[in-house]
């Protein structure tokens, strides 16, 4: 049995796995950005995301909204890079339709969506780019479908989180057209993009706080 | 490893406090470790930042002085800086006539110097942005992130810092900016990666007889690997798409500028230079000014980059104009 709707409750449990995953991941997110990249991937995400725990912790929002604004505030003032940014900017295009106590599956999905939609709007990158748009389109085409179909929110994101891990694995044989994979063309082929396995841990980790 | 630090998650700070104390006759340190000029905003000038990863010593810090930068913001290790500094930084250069960003073309630095840019504007200060991509390693166009901005920034921040001194407005300063980086050009080579502190392993694998041409300033892989050939042969293979992209058919006036990244020997840059400007002569081309030096590095990497930029009396008359700053002062 899953609720049929999340709270704060879910988005501070999200927060905590979420640190906990890029901590994990650290060294294995910085390796495939070393690979093609410049290697500073995950010690990048492990300093802002330790940062968005001590914050949530010390906050006292109330609704999902009002913590997704904070991970994207702390996140743009820590991170640097392009990462920064891109989080950033989906966390906070997030928290603007999440500002409420309780989000439905489709709430979930609309979520999501302004989450891709936020990402786009700064790296105007398109799909099939090698970039983290490719984990999260296909999560939120996941989650759409998803919640269409009645699942439930936690349902919901499991979807979102499965399609974002086949996204990012799909990256490998692409050649990168943004970022700095993209000087070198056809040898970023064969490489996993740093920024959609970050992408699809992340949503791994809403799923997973959703079931608990 | 092997590296003269005392912690790698301390390494951008302590350099910045050291370098501050150094040169405290000329700068000043705010928070963010954004370094700023001393004695605040020159009231009724143009305020020039710009900032980025760290590792590319001197750059930007050591060009913050008169003639050249207000302020420049240190990012984290080969990571750019987040909005927050930079809006530091932007205040602190803001003397009332408006805050030209100058962004090198990585897209973290973009990104964050944008949002920054749009924080400023919330709080009513006029920015302008100049994005300086002067690398021609990188074919600019709809299917890359587009050519990178190395060494040639020097050239813009050198010459735009000159025009805000003089009294320009900001639409003349950025047009200015704009104006150098359309005429520069460079192209850079590793012979060895480097080692960003933290990551505690070289960037790249790069085996003993093999060098990557067309590097960037992030210790990032460039455009191909080819075997180790002699200075000559790989200045020939810098400078030949610099003066192609330029269009350089004889004639011209430029300024020569070999930048070493940071493990190369002096004597090393001097032999590039040396073939360079004659094969800018050959070519009925006039090194008219000339920079030889570490200027934008990356970490402890061997190797080097060729900047030209055609020059007009206009933009040599501001280059030759004084500047006093940790890394390039000069008298009149």
């Amino acid at each position: 049995m899953s609720a049929a709707t999340l709270d704060v409750a879910w988005a501070r449990r999200f927060v905590t796995l979420a640190t906990e995953t890029v901590v994990e991941h650290r060294v294995e997110l910085s390796e495939l950005d070393r690979e093609i990249g410049d290697g500073d991937h995950g010690e990048n995400l492990a300093r802002g995301f330790t940062a968005v725990a001590a914050a949530v912790d010390g906050s006292s929002a109330e609704t999902v909204g009002g913590v997704l604004k904070l991970v994207a505030t702390t996140l743009m003032s820590t991170v640097g890079g392009a990462a920064g940014p891109l989080y950033g900017t989906a966390f906070l295009r997030a928290a603007k339709v999440s500002d409420a106590p309780e989000i439905d599956a489709e709430g979930v999905h609309t979520l999501l969506d302004a989450g891709l939609e936020g990402i786009v709007a700064r790296g105007k990158a398109n799909v099939g780019d090698k970039t983290m748009v490719d984990a999260w389109t296909p999560a939120v085409a996941a989650a759409q479908s998803s919640a269409a179909s009645g699942a439930s929110p936690a349902e919901v994101l499991r979807a979102a989180a499965d399609a974002a891990q086949q996204g990012a694995v799909d990256t490998d044989p692409l050649v990168a057209l943004k970022g700095r994979a993209s000087y070198l063309g056809e040898r970023s082929v064969g490489h996993r993009d740093p920024g959609a396995a970050s992408s699809a841990l992340l949503l791994d980790a809403a799923a997973r706080a959703a079931q608990a | 490893m092997k590296k003269l630090i005392n912690d790698p998650s301390t390494v951008t700070q302590e350099a910045v406090e050291g370098f501050v104390a150094a040169h405290e006759d000329i700068v000043v340190q705010l928070d963010g470790l954004v370094v700023a000029r001393k004695g605040g905003a020159v009231q009724g000038k143009v305020g020039l930042v710009s900032g980025g990863g760290s590792g590319h010593e001197p750059l930007h810090a050591g060009f913050v002085g008169v003639g050249m930068l207000d302020a420049a913001v240190p990012g984290a290790m080969f990571t750019s800086p987040t909005p927050d500094p930079i809006l530091v930084a932007t205040k602190a250069a803001d003397g009332g006539a408006g805050v030209l960003h100058i962004v090198k073309n990585y897209t973290g630095d973009v990104l964050n110097f944008e949002t920054a840019a749009e924080l400023a504007d919330a709080e009513d200060i006029e920015v302008a942005t100049v994005v300086v991509n002067d690398d021609v390693a990188v074919e600019d166009s709809l299917y890359t992130a587009g050519r990178r901005g190395v060494a040639g920034t020097v050239l813009v921040e050198k010459i735009a810092g000159v025009a805000a001194e003089r009294g320009d407005d900001l639409q003349a300063v950025l047009a200015v900016a704009q104006k150098v980086n359309a005429q520069v050009r460079s192209m850079g080579v590793a012979l060895t990666a480097c080692t960003v502190p933290h990551a505690g392993k070289p960037s790249f694998d790069l085996a003993e007889d093999e060098i990557e041409i067309g590097i960037g300033i992030h210790g990032e892989p460039g455009r191909r690997r080819i075997p180790l050939a002699s200075a000559d042969e790989i200045t020939d293979l810098l400078l030949d798409p610099v003066v192609e992209d330029l269009g350089l058919s004889g004639g011209e006036n430029v300024l020569l500028l070999v930048n070493g990244m940071g493990g190369t020997p002096a004597s090393e840059l001097s032999i590039v230079y040396r073939h360079a400007r004659k094969q800018l002569e050959a070519r009925g081309v006039t090194v008219a000014r000339s920079l030889v030096g570490n200027y934008v590095t990356s970490l402890e990497m061997q190797g080097a980059s060729v900047t030209v930029l055609v020059l007009d009396d206009e933009l040599t008359a501001l280059y030759d104009a004084p500047v006093r700053t940790a890394a390039l002062r000069w008298e009149l």
